[in-house]
């Protein structure tokens, strides 16, 4: 591509970018190629221009990446932050692992991209002190200029580009001392704030080409059910569709706009043979899951002597059983797929861009390199776009065309096939004697994930489905058993993962504990809690929610902690309770996350945590009946609303520690929080989620 | 197929789709403008939201037919600095920015409205309008900004 002009296909993008504004983040112009501009390695060039383009790996999905990771690297160059370009990396692998999940973007590639950005800057600074003629040790970058503090003089990386890319690229370029930190550490607004206020962000379903064509998929409405036969022509007489091609899935609609598509769809006449989903019913799973739980399971990790229960010691057991549940994103599932010069061009808004290139080559029947994968703004992820059917569709779809076609899943068609966040039961065991826990066990019964997507591994302990269940206090014997059940509904990741079952039970069952001990359970938290991130994060919450303090009438209060995905937060809630009516009043939030790279994207993620995880505690429910799914929309699965939006305060412990992740962590405390607090204002416990008056 | 002459942000564009199509299907793949999101379908999470004679209306509810004749507004027509818009950047609103279109047009409606809202009056308002983020709060402040000012 270099030296040669723009391809095609690099004009029609430079098109798409003026015309329809795919360029995501802050709108310059250009993502042409600049061959005197320094660019030592994928992820950032520093043009001749002194512009700097930062292209980010992750997909930006809400959680801020764009912005996030641009600014790690842009410290480490020593950027002026008003000439930099956060750009959205395509699918390549010179970006390393583009997997958007697990809360990584920053926690396992926080060195990597400061030695981008430090690789980079260390070129300007050689540049400068040739020119100087001084020791390149004796100069600094910032404000995209280098300087020599002796002579005060200073040049603009504009000046040095030309001579800095001849330059050797450094191997081990030296990081910055923290404490001379520009960007990292600092609130930094968005860089894709005003693209998405002002309706210019791309989103996947927002890619528009010449000639485009739209589809719609009819798909069964039970699981694994099989497409027997269907009549086209109903589809094919609505005004506006173009064809109707059978996909793996289904059968496609496709016409010039998504209205007659749908249209189309609803014509179509399909038959289908339901498998064996149809007798699934996720009451009657719920019940096997119930009889199952008081039973002993697989034992899946010990400490001590596991469960015992000495002589004169006490036994307390609860039981709590949660639901499937939808991701929901606001945008629902889509993808643009065009074959054209021998290969094919995919836009999609997807957390996994390798895997989902490579899907999309493997269902298009061509070498991955013949596979352009664009990577679009996300409407919301959640783990829903871990999955590539949607791309693998449209591929299979466009297949039938010259021209691009999107298909666009209908929210019925995002609610009823997700993948799921699997259902629970905890069957909970604490042995007590004066003021003790003795002994504690946490038997675990669900679906795992893994195992579905990897049978060979059935019979296996899932330890990933364990996340969150080991307890972190200071119980001298404890055990996990875990029994899982096989299902025929798709079963995904949902932000937190099994993070979001395993402590809402154990947290929820250490109040019932504590009351019984007739301890204060935050106070007993923090004699059981050993010194270090998550007692740290615990303390802060109590202090900041002003724990102890009294409550209007019908109030409660509560608290929660757990670690994971490297970070570790405590979350105190104050519910009322009036007349069978709960509001959720208050939440405040504490997180020990390392250094944060950004305070005001961890405060953001994690009010986000609290709006999913409260969405999920007072309504989220998905039902399966005859191997369907019953909540097609938003009546029947409602989100939090804006009204219902708690006061959410967020604090960070101060640290310098490695970062941790952020998306997630803030998902597992709040449902136990919320639940002890319904127990602080009504003495009842929550043993069943959604929450029931 | 039928030919309808719609004032879109001020301009007059004229289509030729079925009588039935929802104005957001319009707006989207006949006017290119994408910045009107489809969320649902049918009406309840509002990020379809535009002005229509100045009334905020869901999009994916109105069939063009019926909108012939009105002034219909989109989040392109705002012009990009309008003070509903200038505040939520203020306030750094968005997280994944899907529904935030919807969010502005209804604040835009409200506060033309009603200038000066009491925090129930937005609570009621915007509680149209689904974010499955986390920027309620910080689209409150950003309305408090507007009728601040």
């Amino acid at each position: 591509m270099k030296g040669q002009g723009l391809s095609r296909r690099e004009l029609l993008n430079l098109s798409m970018m003026v015309g329809g504004g795919l360029v995501l983040g802050r709108v310059f112009p250009a993502l042409a190629e600049e061959p005197a501009a320094l660019q030592p390695n994928p992820f950032v060039r520093v043009g001749t221009d002194g512009r700097v383009t930062i292209w980010v790996n992750k997909s930006e999905m809400g959680q801020g990446v764009l912005t996030g990771l641009a600014q790690i690297i842009a410290d480490e160059l020593g950027a002026d932050w008003s000439q930099v370009e956060a750009v959205q990396a395509d699918a390549d692998a010179k970006f390393g692992n583009q997997n958007t999940g697990g809360s990584t973007a920053v926690r396992t590639q926080f060195e990597e991209l400061r030695k981008a950005g430090a690789a980079a800057r260390e070129m300007l600074v050689q540049a400068a002190a040739k020119r100087w003629g001084v020791p390149a040790e004796t100069l600094i970058a910032r404000g995209g200029k280098v300087l020599d503090p002796k002579t005060g003089s200073s040049l603009a990386f504009r000046e040095l580009v030309a001579e800095a890319a001849k330059l050797p690229v450094p191997q081990n370029p030296r990081l910055k001392d923290p404490k001379d930190f520009d960007f990292i550490g600092k609130p930094l607004p968005r860089v894709d704030a005003r693209a998405k206020l002002t309706g210019k962000a791309t989103f996947g379903c927002d890619v528009r080409l010449p000639g485009m064509l739209f589809a719609v998929v009819a798909r069964p409405e039970v699981f694994g059910a099989r497409l027997v036969s269907f009549e086209e022509k109903p589809a094919l007489q609505v005004e506006g569709v173009v064809k109707v091609v059978p996909v793996s899935s289904g059968v496609a609609v496709v016409a010039r706009d998504t209205w007659a598509a749908l249209k189309g769809r609803a014509a179509l006449k399909v038959v289908w043979e339901p498998g064996e989903a149809a007798s699934f019913s996720s009451k009657a799973l719920l019940t096997t899951m119930e009889e199952l739980a008081p039973k002993p399971g697989k034992e899946a990790a010990k400490h001590g002597e596991g469960f015992l229960l000495p002589a004169g010691a006490r036994k307390l057991e609860a039981s709590f059983s949660l639901p499937f549940l939808a991701h929901a994103p606001m945008e629902p599932q889509n993808a643009t797929a065009w074959f054209h010069d021998g290969g094919l061009e995919v836009w999609a808004p997807t957390q996994v861009p390798m895997p989902a290139r490579q899907e999309a080559a493997r269902v298009a029947g061509l070498p991955v390199e013949k596979v352009t994968l664009h990577v679009t703004f996300l409407g919301g992820g959640f783990g829903r776009r871990l999955s590539s059917d949607f791309v693998a569709e449209a591929v299979e779809v466009a297949k039938h065309f010259t021209v691009p076609v999107q298909l666009l899943w209908t929210r019925e068609d995002d609610m009823t096939h997700d993948f799921y966040r699997p259902p629970s039961v905890h069957f909970l065991q604490a042995a007590i004697a004066g003021k003790q826990i003795l002994a504690w066990r946490h038997h675990q019964v669900t679906c795992s994930i893994g195992q579905q997507r990897n049978p060979s591994r059935a019979g296996q302990v899932d330890r990933g489905a364990l996340e969150g269940a080991e307890p972190p206090y200071a119980i001298p014997h404890w055990l996990l058993e875990q029994t899982l059940l096989p299902v025929p509904v798709p079963l995904g990741a949902w932000r937190s993962v099994y993070a979001s079952q395993n402590p809402f039970a154990s947290e929820h069952f250490f109040d019932l504990v504590a009351r019984e001990l007739k301890a204060d359970p935050y106070q007993l938290r923090l004699k059981l809690l050993p010194e270090g991130p998550l007692k740290a994060a615990l303390r802060l919450a109590g202090e900041k929610a002003g724990w102890g303090k009294p409550l209007p009438a019908g109030w409660g209060r509560g608290v929660a902690c757990c670690s994971s995905f490297g970070s570790h937060v405590a979350e105190v809630a104050e519910v009322s309770v009036r007349k069978e009516k709960l509001k959720v009043e208050r939440v405040v939030v504490a997180i020990h996350c390392g250094r944060a790279i950004n305070p005001r994207l961890v405060e953001q993620q994690l009010v986000s945590a609290v709006v999913f995880g409260l969405s999920a505690f007072l309504r989220g429910r998905i039902t399966v009946e005859g191997g369907k799914v019953l909540e097609t929309n938003f009546d029947r699965y409602e989100p939090l609303r804006f009204h219902e939006m708690p006061r959410v305060e967020v604090h960070i412990v101060p640290s310098e520690e490695p970062p941790g992740g952020v998306g997630e962590p803030g998902v597992p405390p709040l449902a136990p929080a919320v639940a002890n607090a319904i127990l602080a204002a009504t003495g009842k416990a929550v043993n069943r989620l959604p929450w029931e008056a | 197929m039928a030919r309808f002459t719609l004032d879109v942000n001020g301009v007059k564009r004229t289509v030729e789709v079925a009588a039935d199509t929802p104005l957001l299907w319009v707006l989207r793949d006949h006017l290119g403008l994408v910045g009107t999101k489809y969320g649902c379908g049918v009406g309840l999470c509002g990020s379809c939201t535009v002005l229509v004679d100045g009334e905020a209306e869901r999009s994916c509810s109105v069939a063009v037919s019926q909108v012939v004749g009105k002034k219909i507004l989109t989040i392109e027509g705002l012009g990009g600095q309008h003070p509903v818009q200038e505040a939520f950047v203020a306030e750094d609103v968005p997280q994944c920015g899907y529904c935030q279109s919807g969010q502005v047009m209804q604040a835009v409606a409200l506060l033309s409205k009603n200038p000066h809202p009491t925090p129930e009056q937005v609570a009621a308002v915007m509680g149209d309008i689904l974010c499955r983020c986390g920027t309620y709060d910080r689209i409150a402040k950003a309305v408090a900004r507007v009728a601040r000012r």
